[in-house]
């Protein structure tokens, strides 16, 4: 209890510094608290911030979608197998760390404008964790799970389905949460600067006009509703790893 | 060389050698996918007559303050932070969860209060790197085996000699891997924040490329930027493995 007044007291201390920010930097840079949520109630009230909104997350719900099956299956084939998760990890780990918005212009040329080109994008930022991740959690499995499977002459499927799975689970989510950071944040990026739709497209558009108050009033809220989602596969990461102890 | 070694390197050299012959053999048309061969060309070209730089000088260099930034704010907040149990059970949530912030999405603000130089760069660049480093911080001080702070205790320590004989050196492996993500994380924050917007740099010259159809000079840089940070992967993987050589584990 005392952790989440704790908490709070914080929300309100940078609550206070935004507002100290404002009053320093003035109307034409920033947006006081009140007038971002103001902004914001407005915006929730207009049938085309809707529109924006539902553009972006039908466009992360599909890299997700792509970006978690494929991640997991291929993370999962490559942590059973020794030397082929041995030869991709560098190679990976390389991926990870490069700027992957410089193959932007990649994209675009296969894809073309449109929701398609999002989805790509923002499936290659989340894809990488989400591999790297699922092989960590095969290899961390106890040799002796897959002594037993092989005692009991389980088939690759029965191996994959009845032990591999449950065991990795705890891993798996936690792979999942960074992979979903990532993946909305490749998803923005591509509608901040190739999109006529999208929430990314209205933070563009709102600085294009200077108008302060959407801008963050939409800033706030995306990175409102990622916090609330990224709390949820937290808690349940914490629940999971602890269970497995 | 190890044999995953040799057959990575095949791997590579078997990828690069099929988009080759697929854009010789005319499978990708050149407007979509130029030769890999002719991206090497035109790199070493464009290395030799100087032409990129200035970009490549500014783009480290913000990438270098980035980094300097990240890693010395974060280790510091991390180490206070570890000395705070209060304050790090208040900040713990938002420390996980920092990630899922979509940060790009502040940087037209960071230009409107900064204005169009390097310093919203640079300030993305930290951003982006300065909380890997305070959670790998906040980890190797957790880490510490308690018989280490025990033993400097019996020995009549200060708290200054713990700091440098024992409490440094038993969390080194946790501040590297803090420094190595911090780097790599500020290096994704300068490159985006420079190809979203900016006036030059090495995100910029591509994004430029893009928009004026120069397909050379885009795969080019885009080679560039690949090896750059698959170089800088490798050096810091084999210090790693120094490190951890020399201590024995």
């Amino acid at each position: 209890m005392r952790q989440i007044l704790d908490s709070l007291l914080l929300v309100l201390a940078l609550a206070l510094v935004w507002q100290g920010l404002y009053w320093l930097a003035g109307d034409l840079a920033l947006a006081s608290p009140a007038q971002t949520f103001a902004r914001a109630a407005e915006l929730l009230a207009t049938p085309s911030f809707w529109r924006h909104a539902s553009e972006t997350f039908l466009a992360l719900g599909y890299a997700l979608l792509i970006a978690v099956t494929a991640g997991m299956g291929i993370g999962l084939a490559l942590g059973m197998h020794r030397l082929s998760g041995e030869v991709a990890e560098p190679v990976l780990v390389s991926l990870y760390s490069l700027p992957k918005i410089t193959l932007y212009p990649v994209i675009l040329l296969l894809f073309g404008l449109g929701i398609s080109a999002k989805i790509a994008l923002g499936v290659i930022h989340g894809i990488i964790p989400i591999i790297i991740f699922s092989m960590g959690a095969v290899r961390a499995i106890a040799p002796v799970y897959f002594k037993t499977a092989r005692v009991l002459r389980l088939s690759r499927g029965q191996l994959v389905r009845t032990v591999i799975v449950p065991a990795a689970i705890p891993e798996l989510v936690s792979g999942l949460r960074v992979g979903f950071s990532l993946t909305l944040l490749g998803v923005l990026i591509g509608e901040m600067f190739a999109s006529q739709r999208g929430l990314g497209y209205l933070v563009m558009k709102s600085i294009g006009t200077l108008d302060v108050p959407t801008m963050m009033a939409v800033i706030v809220m995306l990175a409102l509703v990622a916090v609330l989602i990224s709390s949820l596969l937290l808690y349940l990461d914490h629940r999971l790893h602890r269970r497995a102890l | 060389m190890s044999r995953a070694g040799t057959i990575r390197l095949l791997f590579v050299v078997l990828c690069v050698g099929a988009l080759e012959a697929a854009c010789r053999g005319g499978l990708i048309s050149p407007q979509f996918v130029i030769p890999p061969s002719v991206m090497a060309a035109h790199l070493w070209q464009l290395l030799i007559d100087g032409t990129i730089t200035a970009d490549i000088v500014e783009t480290l260099s913000n990438v270098l303050m980035a980094v300097i930034l990240a890693v010395s704010v974060g280790f510091v907040c991390g180490a206070v932070l570890h000395s705070l149990p209060r304050l790090r059970r208040a900040v713990d949530p938002f420390l996980a969860t920092y990630y899922a912030v979509p940060f790009f999405a502040f940087y037209p603000l960071l230009i409107v209060i900064f204005g169009l130089n390097a310093l919203p760069i640079v300030t993305i660049g930290f951003l982006f790197g300065v909380v890997a480093m305070i959670i790998s911080t906040i980890n190797g001080l957790d880490r510490i085996p308690p018989v280490l702070l025990k033993t400097a205790s019996v020995l009549g320590m200060g708290p200054v000699r713990t700091a440098l004989m024992i409490k440094l050196p038993s969390a080194a492996p946790h501040l590297f891997t803090g420094t190595k993500l911090a780097i790599a994380y500020s290096f994704i924050g300068v490159i985006a924040a420079e190809f979203i917007m900016s006036s030059s740099g090495l995100g910029y010259s591509i994004a430029y490329a893009f928009n004026s159809f120069d397909n050379r000079t885009m795969y080019a840089l885009m080679l560039f930027i690949i090896l750059l940070v698959t170089l800088i992967n490798a050096v810091l993987y084999m210090w790693e493995q120094a490190i951890m050589q020399r201590r024995g584990s």
